[in-house]
């Protein structure tokens, strides 16, 4: 199956981005055969509502699961309704991430776990 | 466009920075200008989001009519997921996740889009209400008196804005209070006006944001001029800038203890001191000429 990485690169080297809704890019990876994808993530640049657009491009990649570490309500609902799981937990490059989705060693996120905007940097 | 003519004018009042006496200006100036043309001024309170010329002004007012948008409603069972409404929306207000289709009416901005590409006719646009209008009269019924109000929680108050400006009598002198700030809700408050005021404080702070000011009046077309508030503080950076770059300085408002001191009683410069209406009315009377002279220039009779 298909998953998808938020991530800092384009490619299974890259180191995971833990953000959702404004990581710079998405890996799409076939877990089975290891092909990978890189998408610049069009959440990176929006004023708000970043998850939103972020959960249509991996749904428009034909991914089933996602990867990462914060997500806010848009990100959450977006993904929620559309069947598509989040996990948490992964550490070190898309690739590591890969790897221990496969060996179950990821949680699965059961909400999202961050206010809307938190990945922006205008905050604070 | 509005027309030139003294009888119907359209002056906003703005300011980068806020805090800097916009809402003092236009309400004195509203008051100012009554006595001069009597039950011919009208006061449009554009700060949908904080509005507080009512404060001043003290209008009595009608009953709220609503503001809507247009948001989308997606018959699901005509929906065939193509998803082009996704790809069509500029605000991500609407999502085709596998087989979910998901709205987000707070990111919406009612421009129509997805129902207009969609192939099979499975979205219809459905009002919203994001916030109300009054409409009033103050000064004992001489004064017409505009106000709005976006609900809390909404983000764009540019609707609500839109709403308040229908209300605009085009037979009046029209004074606007815009919002602080030099982002949509205080463009939208501008456009289409014949002058904006520019009110300012003489500090490092009132500088920098007005220049930001002056830029957006300008990119909307709008001349412009300063009212400096405060003056006799600070640093004398805005009115070297007002000359350097040849901006107008239509009034300069002391730093006055009284003047505070009325303010917080609920008065205008025009109340306070009936010299001050002498000076408000001078000051229309320099926008006036700007006006007049730029319809010349345009060819506009």
């Amino acid at each position: 199956m298909k998953v998808a990485i938020s991530s800092a690169g384009k490619d299974l080297t890259s180191p995971i981005d833990p953000r959702f809704g404004r990581c710079a890019y998405f890996v799409i990876v076939d877990t089975e055969t290891m092909e990978a994808q890189g998408y610049e993530n069009p959440g990176a640049l929006a004023g708000t509502g970043a998850g939103v657009a972020a959960a249509q491009l991996v749904a428009n990649g034909g991914a089933e699961a996602v990867i990462s570490k914060v997500l806010g309500p848009y990100s959450f609902a977006a993904l929620r309704e559309g069947d598509i799981t989040a996990y948490t937990g992964a550490s070190g490059t898309v690739k590591d991430a890969v790897e221990q989705f496969n060996n179950g060693e990821l949680e699965v996120l059961a909400d999202a776990n961050a206010e809307a905007d938190a990945g922006s940097k205008r905050r604070g | 466009m509005s027309q030139t003519s003294s009888e119907s004018m359209q002056i906003s009042v703005a300011a980068g920075k806020g805090g800097t006496g916009k809402t003092l200006v236009a309400t004195s100036l509203a008051l100012a200008l009554n006595d001069v043309y009597p039950g011919r001024i009208q006061l449009i309170d554009c700060d949908v989001e904080e509005p507080n010329a009512h404060l001043l002004l003290q209008p009595e007012l009608g009953n709220e009519e609503p503001v809507f948008v247009l948001v989308p409603e997606v018959d699901l069972e005509l929906c065939t997921r193509c998803g082009a409404c996704a790809e069509a929306c500029q605000f991500s207000a609407i999502a085709v996740i596998r087989q979910a289709v998901l709205t987000f009416p707070d990111l919406c901005a009612g421009c129509g889009a997805c129902a207009y590409v969609c192939p099979t006719g499975a979205i219809t646009e459905v009002q919203r209400q994001v916030g109300t209008t009054r409409t009033g009269t103050a000064a004992s019924g001489e004064i017409s008196f505009v106000t709005g109000y976006l609900n809390v929680g909404d983000q764009r108050a540019t609707p609500v804005t839109g709403a308040v400006k229908e209300q605009i009598d085009p037979n009046r002198i029209a004074i606007l209070d815009a919002p602080p700030g030099t982002a949509c809700p205080m463009q939208e408050t501008v456009e289409g006006t014949d002058y904006c005021i520019l009110v300012t404080e003489p500090t490092p702070f009132g500088l920098s944001n007005l220049r930001d000011a002056v830029e957006t009046s300008r990119r909307v077309g709008v001349p412009c001029g300063v009212v400096i508030n405060r003056h006799g503080v600070g640093t004398s950076g805005v009115e070297d800038y007002c000359a350097a770059t040849g901006l107008q300085v239509l009034l300069r408002i002391p730093q006055r203890r009284e003047i505070a001191e009325a303010y917080s009683r609920g008065e205008t410069l025009a109340e306070a001191r009936p010299e001050w209406r002498d000076d408000l009315v001078g000051m229309y009377g320099k926008i006036e000429d700007v006006v007049a002279r730029a319809a010349t220039e345009e060819g506009v009779s």
